[in-house]
């Protein structure tokens, strides 16, 4: 034991002989090092973004959204131009009454739309919804209350603004109580939210979420106020279109957890049988997701491992470049030791031991590198947005995701990575340290 | 008179491809406890391949050489670096320090790989400062060996020789490279060491270097072509 110390120490002593050098060497070790615990740190900051989003749609909440068919079904009943489809009461009760799983559920209907007060005006989007809309897509009240049972059964004119639009609408007012204008309907408001957080896009079925330019009324009120009959008529110059639409989404929320999947399943299979052939619906499950996230993650982690790998090999032939010329001029060295009595294996161990200082060293050096990624991170965000893209024109999903993820350094990754960079030295440094070994000691001694 | 290492016929070749070198052509002689015995002859005559045979530095191709009461040419590449270690003390021409230590850790080298690695303890340190105080290095343990002149680097070889107290000290052109004041102080040296009753074997090419051991042997072609023996 004292022995391998010793050898510990007079490693270090060599390798401080020629710092530039020994710096150098393990420079390639400190990069691949920071790579693997940079490169996973992102990767696992992304997946658990993804997690976030997916968990704010709610783990236990299945959603089931009415999509527009493809054109062919677009012969609507009678050759009225008018385009059925989507969830309807019927779709809304039979779920009702055969889901037993079902803690709750909110049928919604939204339209985008201008909303004004006074000389103000923003393109939201009105979203008719129950009062459960509020809990099940877990957004908070900043002021005021949300839409009530009463509101619903009344046919109320309360509105509940998202935190966007009453910044909009009133940027110098308290907007409670106050009357905004919906297609000359007026409204008066009840409410305002918190500010939140956009949800990006999650798995190709469900598009990104922007809460904060909502305006809430009571269903009731929307479906007799906005959307008479379900109808929405369209103009287009000249021609006009009409569709009708009873849901735009039911989101149903399940009492376990562990009943989500098989719901979900009877889900699908109720609404195949009473749509038939219509493919207009679509049944989202963020547990589903998250599940689809971690796999993600899973690939993310193995492809910048791989990466992250190549670079601790090429880290890897550095140092065995360096050992090797090293040997070569410690020859004399060698042939002296040999003389005093050090067996082979003790060179061998020697030049090892070397090695492993050198990548061990450069790999606890990477360490503490890769622990500053957060803050190499917030760096390069704040150089994108203010050197390469516009302020305001971050709303691509990519992009959107890139800057609102933060580096989780994941702390397994750091022994991981640091285990690596030992494991380098140990096999770069056999080839030298066992050439070393082999030398004659005659010949060693003879070296100039 | 008890022998410290006896040679019976020993052979050394060297294969260089197709040819084949007779380094040594059936050397055999006795070398008593406390001999001090000086190897002449002229380059290539063999004289440094029969100071690596009888340094266990390497193996004869053909012969006996019982040291320590083995025959090395039976012993395998371990148990020859435990005799080196335990056995023999090296003094080489051009010192052989290692450039990187100091004084003081070129002399403890020996002590690193001593049989079963026994840690270093505060008697061997003493060890040390006694023996480099012998060899007259009191004062400059801690530094290198660029920073001592080729008189000091030899004392710091010969420290580093005694460290484990060897009986045979190989003595390789000690005083080649040391002008010839300080040649005279090393002999001095190698003699007392001779006189407290350690084998001494040196290899030199300087007849009044020779003149001063007891005995002096000339090599001539692989074989022994002549000896003497002359009071010290």
């Amino acid at each position: 034991m004292s022995q391998l110390i010793r050898t510990i120490r007079l490693a270090f002593k060599s390798l401080l002989l020629h710092k530039l050098r020994s710096g150098l060497t393990m420079l390639g070790i400190v990069f691949g090092v920071f790579s693997v615990i940079a490169m996973l740190a992102i990767g696992e900051g992304a997946s658990k973004q993804a997690q976030e989003q997916v968990l704010q749609l709610g783990a236990t909440n299945i959603i089931v959204r009415s999509v527009k068919p493809p054109e062919e079904a677009a012969t609507g009943s009678g050759g009225a131009r008018v385009l059925r489809y989507g969830l309807t009461r019927d779709d809304h009760r039979v779920l009702t009454r055969t889901l037993p799983t079902i803690a709750g559920m909110v049928p919604v209907r939204e339209v985008t739309q201008d909303v004004r007060y006074l000389e103000w005006t923003l393109n939201a989007r009105i979203v008719g919804c129950t009062p459960e809309y509020l809990e099940m897509n877990h957004l908070a009240l900043a002021s005021g209350r949300f839409l009530s049972d009463h509101d619903e059964r009344t046919r109320g004119n309360t509105a509940v603004l998202g935190y966007e639009t009453a910044r909009t609408l009133f940027p110098r007012e308290d907007p409670m109580g106050k009357t905004i204008q919906i297609l000359s309907r007026a409204y008066t408001v009840v409410g305002i939210m918190n500010e939140r957080m956009a949800s990006a896009a999650v798995g190709g079925s469900l598009s990104g979420q922007d809460y904060n330019k909502d305006v809430y009324i009571p269903l009731s009120s929307f479906q007799t106020r906005i959307n008479t009959n379900d109808l929405i008529i369209k103009r287009t110059s000249g021609s006009f279109s009409a569709e009708s639409v009873v849901y735009d989404q039911i989101t149903l929320k399940v009492a376990d957890r562990d009943d989500v999947l098989a719901t979900a399943e009877v889900i699908r299979e109720t609404l195949n049988r009473l749509h038939g052939s219509k493919r207009d619906f679509a049944v989202v499950v963020p547990l589903e997701l998250l599940k689809q996230a971690d796999q993600l993650r899973n690939i993310f982690n193995v492809v910048l491992g791989s990466i992250a790998g190549i670079s601790l090999l090429v880290g890897g032939i550095g140092i065995m470049n360096i050992m090797l010329a090293t040997v070569t001029e410690r020859t004399r060295e060698i042939g002296i030791r040999r003389a005093l009595g050090a067996r082979r294996r003790d060179i061998t161990q020697q030049f090892i031991v070397e090695t492993i200082a050198l990548s061990g060293t450069g790999g606890l050096i990477g360490m503490g590198a890769g622990l500053c990624t957060p803050l190499a991170f917030t760096g390069i965000k704040y150089f994108v947005t203010n050197y390469i893209m516009e302020p305001n024109s971050a709303t691509s999903d990519m992009s959107r995701m890139f800057l609102e993820m933060t580096p989780q350094i994941a702390m397994w990754s750091l022994p991981v990575a640091f285990g690596f960079s030992v494991l380098t030295g140990l096999v770069f440094g056999v080839y030298p340290a066992r050439s070393a070994a082999r030398l004659d000691p005659i010949e060693a001694l003879r070296h100039v | 008179m008890k022998l410290a290492a006896e040679l019976v016929d020993l052979h050394k070749y060297y294969d260089l491809g197709s040819v084949q070198v007779k380094a040594l052509r059936g050397v055999s002689m006795e070398i008593p406890q406390g001999d001090f015995l000086s190897i002449m002859g002229s380059s290539g005559s063999g004289k440094s391949t029969l100071l690596n045979l009888l340094g266990g530095l390497d193996r004869p191709t053909k012969g006996k050489y019982i040291l320590g009461g083995k025959d090395v040419a039976q012993l395998d590449d371990d148990e020859l670096s435990a005799i080196r270690n335990s056995l023999i003390g090296f003094i080489f021409q051009s010192f052989n320090l290692i450039p990187q230590y100091t004084v003081l850790e070129n002399i403890e080298v020996p002590l690193l790989y001593r049989p079963g690695y026994p840690p270093i303890s505060s008697k061997d340190r003493n060890r040390c400062l006694d023996v480099a105080a012998k060899v007259g290095l009191g004062e400059r343990l801690d530094h290198r060996p660029y920073q001592l002149s080729g008189g000091q680097q030899q004392r710091v070889a010969i420290a580093r020789a005694l460290i484990n107290d060897p009986e045979i000290i190989m003595a390789d052109e000690p005083t080649g490279n040391l002008d010839s004041k300080t040649g005279e102080e090393i002999m001095e040296m190698l003699k007392a060491l001779n006189a407290e009753g350690r084998t001494i074997i040196m290899v030199t090419h300087e007849p009044d270097v020779a003149q001063q051991t007891k005995r002096q042997i000339f090599m001539k072609d692989g074989v022994v072509a002549g000896h003497g023996i002359f009071q010290g």
